[in-house]
């Protein structure tokens, strides 16, 4: 059993622009202990966590490779978290550098279904609205980041995602497939409360 | 923590800044240098991942002339420990950074850059 990741660094003043582990975090961690052999294999070098505020699981993800292995875990949400912080909108700068070059990328999207606009207004802003705004169907963000992850997933590179049921997981799934060549499998999927959460996780269909 | 690491694997990416778009330049920067924990075997495997001449070049000019012109052809400790410290261990705390294109000026702040763009700025 690997140990929950420390935040308690992380003040009430954080809180306010990201959002505190919950049961969407701790699927993640358990999904990501239940791949744990997949993930150690990969010898990753550079990890990726988007837009997910804490930086948890991929403080998590470096307790899995364990202390022989630093990868370089990069957090786009601008807070400051014990990884390089890099405030952005999604990875666009670092896509010129990292073409195919990150070994494990992790999405804990915004998914709660809101209106496009206000979705865009929130995105926009550092705000806690900007970590649940998910756009019209809860997508928008989501879908944004799927059109570009292959341009960074490396050759045997690993790409979590949390969905929620309402998402259309199986349309994701073969969307993915069909456009990017990007297969994928439910790692696990879990009720909690009113929502049905999934984590799943992409690979290359055919890996050189 | 803008690490030279970071900052090797950051491009400008302001609309239509396709050509020459890096590596940033330093400006007004604020330098700390934090004690990081060296890995030979994981500096050696990142080796492939870097830009060889932008680090020099960046390095350089935040005073650190401990890298050749071109990387050794027999990688040895002395040179990863200096790579490392290049790496890993040199902060900027506070400045900007420059696109060299578009003069795009990325601020940084408490150590953390940011890379944010306005709307029109957008590709
Ligand atoms: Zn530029």
């Amino acid at each position: 059993m690997i140990p929950t990741p420390d935040v308690s660094h992380l003040t009430d003043k954080d809180y306010s622009i990201i959002y505190e582990p919950a049961e969407d975090t701790f699927l993640f961690l358990d999904a990501l202990e239940a791949d744990a052999g997949d993930l150690k294999e990969l010898k990753a070098l550079i990890c990726l966590e988007v837009g997910s505020g804490s930086g948890c699981i991929s403080s998590f993800v470096a307790q899995i490779l364990g202390p022989s292995v630093r990868a370089i875990s990069f957090s786009l949400a601008g807070i400051k978290v014990s990884l390089e912080c890099i405030n952005t909108s999604f990875a666009s700068p670092l896509i010129h550098r990292l073409w195919h070059q990150v070994d494990i990328i992790l999405f804990n999207p915004p998914y709660v279904p809101t209106e496009y606009e206000e979705a865009r207004f929130a995105q926009q802003g550092k705000s806690i609205a900007g970590a649940w705004a998910g756009g019209y169907d809860g997508m928008q963000v989501t879908n944004e980041f799927l059109e570009i992850v292959e341009d960074l997933l490396s050759e045997r590179g690993l790409f979590y995602l949390v969905a929620l049921k309402q998402n259309n997981v199986p349309e994701i799934q073969k969307r993915m497939l069909h456009e990017h060549s990007l297969e994928s499998k439910v790692v696990l999927q879990r009720r909690a409360g009113r929502e049905h959460l999934f984590i799943l996780r992409f690979k290359r269909q055919n890996p050189s | 923590m803008v690490r030279l690491v970071t900052h090797n694997l950051l491009a400008c990416h302001a609309k239509d800044c396709n050509t020459n778009n890096f590596p940033l330049g330093f400006q007004n920067v604020q330098l700390e240098i934090r004690e990081a924990e060296f890995n030979p075997d994981f500096v050696r495997a990142f080796l492939p991942k870097i830009e060889w001449n932008a680090l020099v070049k960046t390095a350089r000019e935040l005073g650190d002339t401990s890298l050749p012109d071109e990387q050794p052809e027999m990688v040895d400790d002395d040179f990863l420990q200096n790579l490392h410290h290049v790496l890993f261990e040199l902060h900027v705390i506070e400045g900007a950074m420059v696109c060299p294109n578009c003069k795009h000026v990325y601020p940084i702040s408490d150590g953390i850059p940011n890379m944010l763009l306005a709307e029109h700025e957008i590709a």
